[in-house]
């Protein structure tokens, strides 16, 4: 979302759902695991709208939907390549908002190539490495663009591997561009202007290849296509919701911008019952990537610093915005400065860059699960997990746990003794005998954790709003908030480095870290979150917490810990506590809590507006340039300029906001549009081109490359990958599997699993097949199935059911298997049973590391599964039929490399396009 | 007692001489169900929480009573949830009175097939002997070209996707300034 | 049961001033509160539950639980597609019911009630060579048109409740609000109640020793204690799309009637209510329902009827014949007088 239109996160706000006329739910099961956001599309449905539901499975949103189309899971980007396709041939998009609000009408450099030229793989991609040297993806006119030159020769450099975190830093501000002075052809004509690039690109997602690719027949598509469009446009807006079952793919980010294309041709940005519903399934998912808990970023969607590029602070600035750029990002300097200050006190001064060199450096992934490996290479001692159950929340969990066999001391806090905390006697590998409780060496700490109840703070929830909850009650018995922990422990170990003359120690010596106490000692979570606001520090003002982000300075007279978050205390008031009764406000409800930037609700609302600043029509205004008074009034903040008129237009040189235009909705873009093509900032591609999943029964016909060239892929042992269609022994795993949610239970179990209310509902693992599967595999109805992968075996109760349908694709009926992930193997909690997320290995998207746990192949047998030892060799067996190596499923550039090949070895007779 | 009173509460004598002769309504209302009161209304104060589950942000009401949850109900306020839960928000007083909750502090040594119990205190010092170990162990103050790194890569963290901003915040800040970078969460996941 | 009545005020009056036929409730089915003795009761209220908007998430089953504190039932999976209920109990007074149903072609209304739009096909032929792979031999079964009904039942606190007529001990009783209630206080678990519902409803809770209210009578009180301060029972308060929704019975019906005319509008021919006739069985429902197909797919008898029904013209049979004793006595002591 970042690289499309410059912010991460939901760009509305859940109520405004009930405004939509067409809502699209898509890689989202929003019935069953969003039940009471589900209100506002049953409102939206009420009053006529039209709701259409695309997923591999039946689910209860399917059940509440106008209209339910099964599709095979990881094909998404080419049913929505076909929604393009024909926005673009039948010319259906939003002309005027096109050429205004978005980059359609900005040239790409020469240089660029698409996948249709070069058999699969976009210009500067180097087979070597799988990485792209995305210069070439350029604007006209913008060659060397500071950020994105990721490629290189020879072996990937350390610092490309930390680039591939890029999407997430996307998260508050677009990528960067060295300046905003490109070349436009507003006739859409010039056949390298972004619109003619995206024409000739989706020209192949026709009809017939969401047949061949998704299972999905032409006048379903159809069916969908003409839906979207005929609710689009001045006088209706259609909504687009997505979770997981779009990130949980190697080509996550891309699936998310296929639909970020659709809606900015429809010209649905920024407009009342539009947008893109991203729903997150933590309380505050969203606020741990603004103020991140992430190995690459730093509060309000700063990058951590990359050794090298970003060793001092100017260069870091220089790389991760130029000042030359468009809109707010140019103000990275104030922004960082204020953390800087925020953390480091007085001891961040002018001179020292503001202790910029405290911070520590990456080199490359640090992400979670190169964290893991680095556990089974005994690189890591000490691992805490918090609120976290990796044993059976992380795919490959066996991974997981002997990972955690290797750590010298582990800290668990969390309500329940999970899975995680107990691996070392009940768990999986005990069982199979790999492990044994009396060779664990980890020691293992679990503390008690303070529910919600029990402490104030904030969770921002999926709209990004920040909420506060009160503390009700003292925690009971040991149990203590993470706040109280973790300002405990940190004086604890500035207690012991108290007096050290060391330079190391100068960070933690000189950090701020001093919070008002209440009578527990516990500190005020209120004064951290003024901290995080941000405060004058001197002048007559000091003191005083800052209103909005534009007051900070880069001189170190003002502090903020999240520059995104300033505001939330504005007036000295936690904003975040508001209360209003939403029956007393309009539905937008801004003085219910507190949403980043500054309350704005829903993003780029200027685009509700036409270029002269009306609204697109009566029915759907929301934000407007009042004439008489000269400034941006409506229903909600304007996401703009307030006083900068429709007609206003920089002068030449100019940079930063000053350089947005009146008719620039996006204002954290470098060039103030919405990115139809994304020039910069992405790793795998400018644009969404389908690659099959990295283990699929099926081969890609729309391409001369299988899965994505890009995807992190871990050639190891203890990572094998099921072989995919063309290559050898695919047909030991024919079938398709993906996991997913149900309303009962949450995420790993922790919070459900242990409470008997919940646990009664849904008391059993159990695997979702067709009969046609059940039929062909002989699995009975409240039976037994074993599911087997490369990496293990697990068994479920088998739930046969029509809600499940095989999909004809490629030639053959595609059976798809489906999993809650759920249940954990243990001994503490009220229901235990296998892990889906067990059968998954580790393989990561580009753009974000975020690991494809949403479909992969398998095999499904009768009967539970073998205990014991016998449980590997039932495996290993597996991987000797199927022939399985280190080589399997883990080559980036193929089937390319050996194009020859036009028949499989074993007469599987699929070959390749 | 009023022994007049008393038997003129007896269901048969205000069945006999009351309006509901069949003995099936009024006449037979007992003493609890007349004097019946939610805890609802009994609770000695109400703070207004928000859901801890999934990322709507439900609004949610805290009844308390002797420093206790009693009830835990959707919010009528909140813009969001108009006063409705899920199954899950439903759930949240048994999730803060389970009696399977763990409330106590536990330790498991190296090699050892049971928990001991030690204190917060004990166990939190013990975590910080560990963590200026294990940052000494793995420190690395430049990279093999001589480039300043100034990081440890012995310790690592996971979560945070469940937790408050403030705690997030202080997360960061205190192991950032420590040098681990290995700090994740769900996001990811 | 009360016989005293014959004595005081005759047998017409004693059982409502409508006539013996509609038991001992009230031919008014906003007024059985008022017949129950209740002077200014407040009007009757109930649910009506509105299945067609239903999206299962059983966040009913758990509000009611908690606001009650009733007890599990066990952590068994019945493999009725996700109901892990089964049905009402001592210790769930509310259950929903998962129904997947295969639905010939065309018998469907497209649009608005969310029936999926075919989503089985048969295999396209795309001329690969047919070589035996896992999947060729499936077939679609002939599926052409599917949907998944939800529905959560509950108590529904009939006009005319036979579980009341039986209760010996007076532990069942009709509140003010028109509702029909266990009180723990006074139930002796002789589960005479049991049987007597049409519904299948009322149940002695099963459990260990220890567990609260174990053995006793228990069902669905409309959150009495709740009703008492104006609020709402807790299952529809926390329904995310108010497919439970609770008021006056009198709002409730007419509600009900729109909605369905709504949906017929709409193509949906099959919606209909359930429960809701004054003229029915039991006498009208407090708690009744919009259906998307006949009762019985739900696990509803289709015709419920007040198990104590015919007790009010035995009773007048014994009535008449205990009158006509009385007249022959009469006459006897004044034919002996003259």
């Amino acid at each position: 979302m970042g690289a499309s239109f410059g912010r991460g996160g939901a760009t509305g706000f859940l109520q405004d759902l009930e405004k939509a006329d067409c809502i699209v739910i898509q890689g989202s099961n929003m019935a069953e695991c969003h039940p009471v956001g589900f209100q506002w599309v049953m409102e939206a449905k009420a009053r006529g709208a039209r709701v259409i539901h695309i997923d591999p499975r039946f689910s209860r949103t399917s059940a509440q939907a106008d209209t339910y189309i099964p599709i095979r899971a990881g094909s998404d980007i080419v049913f929505l390549g076909a929604v393009i396709n024909y926005i673009l041939s039948n010319d259906k998009y939003f002309h005027e908002y096109v050429v205004a609000y978005t980059n359609a009408a900005t040239l790409v450099s020469e240089d660029f190539k698409d996948v249709d030229e070069l058999d699969g793989v976009f210009s500067g991609y180097d087979p070597e490495t799988g990485t792209y040297d995305t210069s070439s993806w350029a604007y006209d006119g913008v060659s060397d663009h500071p950020q994105g030159d990721a490629g290189g020769q020879g072996a990937e450099s350390e610092e490309s591997a930390s680039e591939r975190a890029a999407g997430h830093e996307l998260g508050g501000h677009g990528a960067a561009l060295e300046h905003a002075e490109v070349k436009r052809d507003e006739t859409l004509q010039h056949p390298r202007t972004v619109f003619q690039v995206l024409k000739r690109h989706y020209a192949r997602y026709t009809p017939e290849m969401v047949q061949e690719v998704c299972g999905i027949a032409p006048e379903q598509l159809l069916d969908v296509c003409e839906a979207v469009t005929a609710n689009s446009g001045r006088e209706r807006t259609t909504c687009w919701v997505y979770s997981v079952g779009w990130t949980h793919h190697t080509t996550g980010v891309q699936g998310i911008r296929g639909s970020a294309i659709i809606q900015l041709l429809l010209g649905n940005m920024g407009r009342p019952g539009g947008g893109i519903m991203a729903l997150r399934g933590h309380a505050s998912i969203q606020g741990s990537t603004d103020i991140p808990t992430l190995f690459n970023l730093l509060p309000g969607y700063l990058p951590m610093p990359k050794v090298g590029p970003h060793d001092s602070l100017d260069e870091y600035l220089k790389e991760i915005a130029s000042p030359d750029q468009k809109g707010f990002w140019t103000n990275a300097r104030t922004y960082t400065v204020n953390l800087l200050k925020a953390w480091w006190g007085d001891a961040a001064t002018a001179e020292n860059d503001f202790a910029f060199h405290y911070i520590p450096k990456l080199t490359g992934d640090h992400g979670t699960y190169a964290t893991v490996m680095s556990m089974l290479d005994d690189e890591i001692d000490g691992y805490f997990l918090l609120g976290q159950n990796p044993a059976v929340g992380s795919a490959h969990g066996r991974m997981q746990r002997l990972g955690m066999a290797h750590l010298k001391w582990l800290v668990v806090r969390d309500l329940n003794l999970i899975e995680s905390a107990t691996f070392w006697k009940d768990g999986p590998e005990i069982e199979t005998g790999e492990l044994r409780t009396e060779d664990i060496d980890t020691e293992v700490f679990f503390f008690p954790a303070a529910s919600h109840v029990e402490k104030d703070g904030t969770f921002t929830q999926t709209q990004r709003m920040l909420q506060w909850h009160h503390k009700a009650v003292e925690p009971p018995g040991d149990a203590q908030s993470d706040l109280a922990f973790f300002y405990l422990l940190g004086q604890k170990i500035r207690d012991r480095l108290a007096g050290s003359t060391d330079e190391r120690d100068r960070p933690i010596l000189d950090l701020t870290w001093d919070y008002p106490v209440d009578e527990h000692g516990d500190p005020s979570a209120e004064a951290v979150l003024r901290e995080i606001n941000g405060v004058h520090l001197t002048g007559e003002k000091a003191g005083q917490a800052l209103n909005t982000f534009n007051e900070m300075k880069d001189d170190g007279s003002t502090a903020g810990g999240c520059w995104i978050y300033t505001g939330v205390f504005a007036d000295g008031v936690n904003q975040a506590a508001r209360r209003k009764p939403g029956r007393e406000q309009n539905w937008v409800a801004p003085e219910w809590g507190w949403a980043w930037p500054l309350n704005r609700r829903i993003l780029y609302n200027r685009a509700a507006a036409d270029p002269d600043g009306k609204p697109w029509s009566e029915r759907k205004a929301y934000v407007w340039w009042d004439e008489v008074e000269q400034k941006w009034v409506g229903h909600d903040v304007p996401d703009f300029e307030v006083a900068k008129p429709p007609s206003y237009r920089p002068p030449e040189g100019a940079s930063g906001p000053a350089a947005l235009s009146g008719d620039d909705p996006f204002i954290m873009q470098a060039d103030g549009k919405g990115w139809l093509y994304a020039p910069t900032g992405l790793l795998d591609g400018p644009m969404p081109a389908h690659y099959e999943p990295h283990e699929s029964p099926v081969t890609n016909p729309l391409y001369n490359q299988q899965a994505n060239p890009t995807r992190q892929v871990f050639p190891r042992p203890d990572n094998p990958s099921n072989p995919s269609n063309g290559e050898r022994g695919a047909e030991i795993f024919p079938y398709v599997f993906t996991t997913y949610r149900l309303t009962e239970h949450h995420t790993a179990g922790g919070m459900s699993r242990w409470l008997p209310y919940l646990s009664e509902l849904q008391p059993e693992f159990f695997c979702e097949v067709s009969p046609e599967l059940a039929r062909e595999r002989g699995l009975v109805h409240n039976g037994w199935a074993t599911i087997v992968t490369a990496r293990t075996a697990i068994e479920a109760r088998v739930m046969v059911t029509d809600r499940v349908v095989p999909l004809p694709v490629g030639g053959k009926l595609i059976h798809q298997v489906g999993l809650p992930y759920h249940w954990g193997v243990g001994n503490e909690a009220l229901v235990t049973g296998d892990s889906a997320n067990d059968l998954f290995g580790v393989t990561l998207d580009a753009n974000v590391h975020i690991q494809e746990s949403k479909v992969a192949s398998c095999d499904v047998q009768p009967g539970r599964r073998p205990r014991g030892p016998e449980l590997l060799e039932f495996v290993a067996d597996y991987r000797r039929r199927a022939g399985i190596t280190l080589e399997t499923g883990n080559k980036l550039r193929y089937p390319h490399s050996d194009a020859t090949t036009g028949a499989d070895t074993d007469g599987q007779g699929e070959g390749t396009p | 007692m009023d022994i007049r009173k008393t038997f003129l509460e007896w269901p048969v004598v205000r069945q006999l001489t009351g309006s509901d002769p069949l003995g099936r309504g009024a006449a037979v209302q007992s003493k609890r169900s007349r004097s019946l009161e939610p805890r609802t209304t009994t609770a000695d104060r109400m703070v207004q929480s928000v859901c801890p589950y999934c990322a709507v942000g439900c609004g949610q009401r805290v009844f308390v009573r002797d420093e206790r949850v009693v009830q835990i109900e959707g919010d009528p306020d909140s813009p969001i949830s108009r006063g409705r839960l899920c199954p899950k928000g439903s759930a949240s007083e048994q999730l803060v009175n389970s009696p399977r909750r763990a409330t106590t502090m536990l330790y498991r040594r190296p090699r050892s097939t049971s928990w001991e119990r030690i204190g917060v205190e004990q166990a939190t010092d013990m975590i910080a002997d560990r963590m200026v170990e294990s940052r000494r162990k793995r420190w690395q103050d430049t990279d093999e070209h001589g480039r300043p790194l100034r990081r440890t890569m012995g310790i690592a963290s996971l979560g945070g996707a469940t937790l408050d901003n403030e705690e997030n915040y202080l997360i960061k800040k205190l192991f950032t300034a420590l040098g681990a970078i290995q700090i994740e969460n769900q996001a990811r996941i | 049961m009360s016989t005293q009545a014959f004595g005081s005020s005759g047998i017409d009056q004693a059982f409502g001033s409508s006539g013996l036929d509609q038991a001992f409730g009230s031919s008014d089915p906003n007024g059985p509160a008022r017949d129950a003795g209740w002077e200014d009761s407040p009007p009757r209220v109930g649910f009506f539950t509105d299945t067609s908007i239903c999206i299962g998430c059983k966040a009913c089953e758990v509000a009611c639980k908690e606001w009650n504190g009733n007890p599990d039932d066990g952590f068994d999976l019945l493999g009725s597609s996700f109901d892990n209920t089964g049905q009402l109990s001592g210790s769930t007074w509310r259950h929903v019911a998962f129904i997947e149903q295969r639905r010939p072609a065309g018998t469907a209304a497209g649009v608005f009630l969310g029936m999926p739009e075919s989503p089985a096909r048969p295999p396209v032929e795309l001329g690969m060579p047919s070589l035996s792979r896992p999947g060729d031999s499936g077939d679609t079964d002939g599926r052409t048109e599917f949907r998944w009904l939800m529905s959560s039942d509950v108590c529904k606190h009939c006009t005319n409740a036979a579980c009341l007529d039986v209760c010996p001990t007076g532990a069942l009783f009709r509140t003010e609000f028109g509702t029909v209630v266990v009180q723990d206080d006074i139930c002796n678990g002789c589960g005479y109640c049991v049987p007597a519902c049409p519904y299948g409803v009322i149940d002695r809770r099963i459990g260990e020793q220890g567990t609260k209210n174990v053995g006793l009578a228990q069902k669905c009180t409309l959150c009495y204690d709740r009703l008492k301060v104006g609020q709402t029972p807790a299952c529809a308060q926390a329904c995310p799309t108010q497919s439970i929704q609770f008021g006056t019975l009198d709002e409730l019906r007419e509600r009900a009637v729109d909605r369905v005319q709504t949906l017929h509008d709409a193509g949906v021919s099959e919606a209909r209510l359930y429960g809701e006739d004054p003229a029915g069985g039991t006498g009208g429902s407090g708690a009744f329902f919009l259906l998307l197909d006949e009762p019985e797919v739900y696990g509803l008898p289709p015709d419920p009827v007040a198990t104590t029904a015919d007790l009010p013209r035995m009773w007048k049979h014994a009535g008449l014949a205990a009158a006509g004793f009385l007249a022959a006595a009469v006459t006897a002591f004044a034919g002996r007088r003259r």
